[in-house]
């Protein structure tokens, strides 16, 4: 029998998830990095979405009971949250203009599926489902390691954006005091895939003019995009079976004689699957002189044509600047009443968004658990599937708290 | 002989007071100055920073402003090397003078400080680059009186990265950068020098991927270095700068003092054209001309907004900004502007139009937010900022699309204006190489020859298009022109026979 779905739309649905479900304390922690609040989240925008679609930015907390019974009084849709300024955002009338300016803030990535709409074969706009999962989960372990490994950083949070995108947020002390400047860097540094409708090669970041070669970054990405290119474009999106996804393949390939070759062999066979049609390219360069600078011109298209169908694709405007806004983890999508639950990059394969816990069913789990007299409201969580979540980010934050009292500790011997 | 000499020039940097031609202005002058001199140092290096400030503006290569930025100082600001026997002190302490004057000046607010650091920075670099070609022992000494905190990476090290280090320091495609800074390139050997930094000094070598980094540290090689050394200008001048304007309220009691900043700081905002503004009076558009106007006047980056807009009844964020801003300063009201984006967006309901972009367009029109009257986009920033997505529409042809389909919308864009396919070979060359206002030029030229516009003209004067509302307002005037000429030869007041 199927239960009728609790609309996410509707207020009363959304007060009683503030109410018995929403982590305040953990999201509090998270921010804050240590157990009494700090500048970190007294001085930091939470930016509320109200029912009427109405927008109120600049709201500050001094604690996480405040920043609760406000969030169930104005019972928002969803919130996003800002920066760190130097003062208290609920402040910002009374200051000079100029004293007021955002100076730390997680580094927030975002990836979202639209940026994928002119090469995936099985939704398109708003729809996701957990075939379309494989270019983020791809994207995922490519700026996962390329954070950890060449930045340095520790705490990264993955986040399900509830419908079709997912958020990463670095909380690491030096990610947070990162400027502008700095994020623009990295945002660029780490943008592979570019150029607009009309630009059908969007790789281009080979180094030298003669054999370029690809940055050492980005070699090691490929090196962990060979598999999902086989197992995702190849195979499973089948990228290169209809006219139009082989004819841009060729686009792409910086040889007359080789796109001749194969034009005329997939126009016999329709419907050669993109499987066969990748082998038919690769036989074609085995057959290539070797050391010759044609067979290196098509064997570096290939490289990066893998590039151009895996390699994440940043939303990077989201990245560049410190007083952008992100939505909070944990907040209900309006359309879908999916949670925004944290995702672990390691088993992030197998993360199906059909699956993640909406709104509706966590509200029933709570009805059928049978309520104990007396236990704290906001800790209500605990009876639902959302526990593994919250305690997903409460481990997060505890290695992020150890780090920083391991720090202050080395501050206070400065004596 | 020889040892006698380096003595001599030894003991020659001792009595100096300033030892090095470069400074990095880490302490005030401290000594009395008249207040002629005040002036008069300031405003002698402020003609050097206006120059500097076109040239950027014009968007002219580095080569191009280091050369010009050189011609200035000599005449303005004479900084002879140290073996010279001019009195260096002299010199050398107008500089520092000038300097110290004109961060005063220009402290006092965001625009201003962000402006003289980048003016600042670049003549850096231009006396940095100029003391590495002609006296590349000063320079080191120079570089070795200050601590850069960089750690010389251990061959061990090297050689356990070497495939990463080779990849990051083969050639470049910034070769305009390279040929100024860099000796000939050497080939990857294990004698290359790296040194190790924090990733967050070098965010310039970071973004173009110029170098290799591993758990937040950024392996620089030599020949980049210097990219360290101007960063911490860059940040020691920043953060000098908050400070002074933090120091300034005080200074403010010296009635002889603030005048003179003042005009000096309106000096550097007036004296540089940065942007286009000149819509004449009389000159407002109606919402009902723009299908019109783009089909005759628009330089391709519009008409392919346009063309899209037309198409799909809508256009994503940067497309609205990049078109809309354009369109402002061509002369659309705000009320026109409405009209004709609420017709644009055919598909939507007045509920939807007004909830999701009604608000974005009085900003850009300054009616809301900030309130900011936001000038349209040069193409500079068009070429520059904000790049295409895989689904965005804005951005310039020339430089955004591939050559077929440059070729194939160009040629759709302005056939009916005397564009044919025996052209497009001359543009796509240009646009290969990488001067994309030279091809817009280019086009505009073709596209304007029965007004009589020729070869090499350009918007007239031989000036090239640096704005797209430049090439649409240079457009209408010729047309306008021509309209006129002809009522003069239709009518009877014709006298010449």
């Amino acid at each position: 029998m199927a239960v009728e779905e609790l609309d996410p739309s509707s207020p009363e649905v959304m007060l009683a998830f503030y109410r018995r479900l929403y982590p305040f304390k953990s999201i509090f922690k998270w921010l804050n990095h240590e157990h009494t609040p700090t500048r970190l989240f007294t001085n930091r925008e939470i930016a509320y979405t109200l029912q009427s679609d109405v927008y109120l930015r600049y709201n500050s907390f001094t604690t996480f009971e405040e920043f609760k019974k406000q969030t169930c009084t104005l019972n928002p849709t969803r919130f996003e949250i800002g920066p760190v300024y130097t003062a208290r955002p609920r402040d910002k009338k009374t200051i000079r203009p100029g004293a007021f300016q955002p100076i730390q803030r997680e580094l927030v990535f975002d990836i979202d599926m639209t940026d994928y709409d002119s090469i995936r074969t099985c939704c398109s706009g708003a729809d996701i489902c957990k075939r379309c999962w494989g270019f983020i989960a791809a994207a995922v372990r490519v700026l996962d390691s390329a954070i950890r490994d060449q930045f340095g950083y520790k705490y990264l949070l993955w986040v399900y954006s509830g419908r079709r995108g997912i958020h990463l947020w670095v909380s690491d002390r030096e990610a947070m005091e990162l400027t502008d400047e700095q994020r623009r860097a990295i945002a660029n540094y780490l943008t592979v895939v570019q150029g607009g409708k009309d630009m059908h090669k969007k790789v281009n970041v080979r180094i030298g003019t003669k054999d370029p070669v690809l940055p050492a970054s980005i070699q090691a990405a490929l090196e962990l995009l060979i598999e999902p290119f086989g197992d995702l474009i190849l195979e499973d999106q089948d990228c290169f079976k209809k006219d139009e996804g082989w004819e841009d393949l060729l686009k792409l390939i910086p040889n007359e004689q080789v796109t001749a070759k194969l034009r005329t062999k997939w126009n016999s066979d329709e419907g050669r699957s993109s499987e066969a049609k990748w082998k038919d390219l690769r036989d074609l360069v085995k057959d290539m002189l070797k050391k010759t600078p044609e067979r290196a011109a098509v064997k570096a298209a290939m490289e990066d044509i893998i590039l151009q169908y895996t390699y994440p694709r940043l939303d990077a405007e989201v990245t560049k600047h410190r007083n952008h806004l992100l939505k909070a983890p944990f907040c209900v999508h309006p359309k879908t009443g999916r949670v925004c639950i944290p995702v672990d990059p390691e088993i992030v394969d197998e993360f199906d968004p059909k699956l993640v816990p909406t709104v509706g069913q966590l509200l029933r789990e709570l009805d059928a658990a049978i309520s104990e007299p007396g236990s704290e409201e906001h800790t209500d969580w605990e009876k639902t599937s959302l526990k593994p979540y919250v305690d997903m980010l409460d481990r997060h934050t505890a290695g992020l708290m150890n780090e920083v009292r391991i720090g202050k500790r080395a501050a206070d011997m400065s004596w | 002989m020889n040892t006698s000499r380096q003595l001599a020039e030894v003991e020659r940097h001792d009595i100096l007071k300033y030892p090095h031609r470069l400074n990095f202005y880490d302490k005030p002058p401290l000594d009395d100055v008249t207040i002629e001199e005040f002036e008069v140092c300031a405003l002698n290096r402020l003609r050097i920073l206006a120059e500097i400030e076109s040239c950027y503006a014009r968007n002219r290569p580095f080569d191009e402003l280091c050369s010009i930025t050189r011609k200035q100082c000599e005449k303005y600001l004479p900084m002879d090397a140290s073996t010279s026997k001019t009195d260096l002190d002299a010199q050398r302490r107008v500089d520092h003078l000038g300097h110290f004057v004109l961060r005063l000046a220009f402290c006092r607010s965001e625009e201003l400080r962000r402006r003289f650091v980048k003016a600042e920075t670049a003549l850096f670099r231009v006396r940095y680059d100029l003391e590495g070609q002609v006296a590349p022992l000063d320079r080191r000494a120079f570089l070795n009186s200050r601590a850069f905190a960089w750690v010389q990476v251990d061959s061990q090290e090297k050689a356990m990265y070497a495939s990463q280090l080779q990849s990051s320091s083969l050639g470049t495609k910034d070769e305009e950068y390279y040929k100024v800074f860099c000796p000939p390139l050497t080939t990857f050997s294990v004698a290359q020098q790296y040194a190790q930094v924090k990733w967050t000094r070098v965010p310039d070598l970071v973004e173009k991927r110029r170098v290799f980094l591993k758990g937040g540290w950024a392996y620089v090689p030599s020949r980049d270095q210097s990219s360290i050394v101007f960063q911490e200008f860059q940040m020691n001048l920043e953060k000098a700068l908050e400070i002074t304007a933090k120091a300034l309220p005080r200074l403010d009691e010296d009635t002889r003092l603030v005048p003179l900043l003042n005009n000096l700081s309106q000096g550097f905002l007036a004296g540089v054209p940065s942007e286009w503004n000149a819509t004449t009076a009389g000159d407002e558009i109606k919402a009902d001309m723009v299908d019109e106007l783009a089909r005759k006047h628009f330089p391709a980056c519009m008409r392919n907004l346009h063309d899209n807009l037309k198409r799909d009844h809508h256009l994503k964020h940067f497309g609205r900004l990049q078109y809309g801003l354009f369109l402002k300063v061509l002369g659309l009201s705000i009320e026109e502007a409405m009209l004709f984006w609420r017709r644009s967006f055919s598909g939507y309901t007045d509920d939807q139009f007004n909830k999701n972009y009604k608000y974005n367009i009085r900003h850009s029109y300054g009616l809301e937010g900030k309130r900011a009257n936001y000038p349209a986009k040069s193409c500079q920033q068009i070429l520059t900022m904000d790049q295409p997505g895989s689904t965005d529409n804005h951005g310039c042809p020339y430089r955004h699309f591939s050559p077929d389909n440059l070729q194939t919308a160009l040629l759709s864009m302005y056939s009916a204006q005397g564009l044919t396919s025996a052209d497009i070979p001359e543009i796509l060359s240009t646009v290969k190489a990488g001067h994309y206002h030279v091809a817009c030029t280019r086009v505009f030229e073709i596209t304007h020859a029965n007004r009589g516009v020729k070869k090499g003209e350009g918007v007239g004067g031989g000036e090239s298009i640096t704005h797209p509302n430049q090439y649409a307002s240079r457009s209408r005037e010729l047309e306008k022109a021509a309209v006129e000429a002809a009522k003069v030869e239709d009518g009877d007041v014709v006298m010449a026979g």
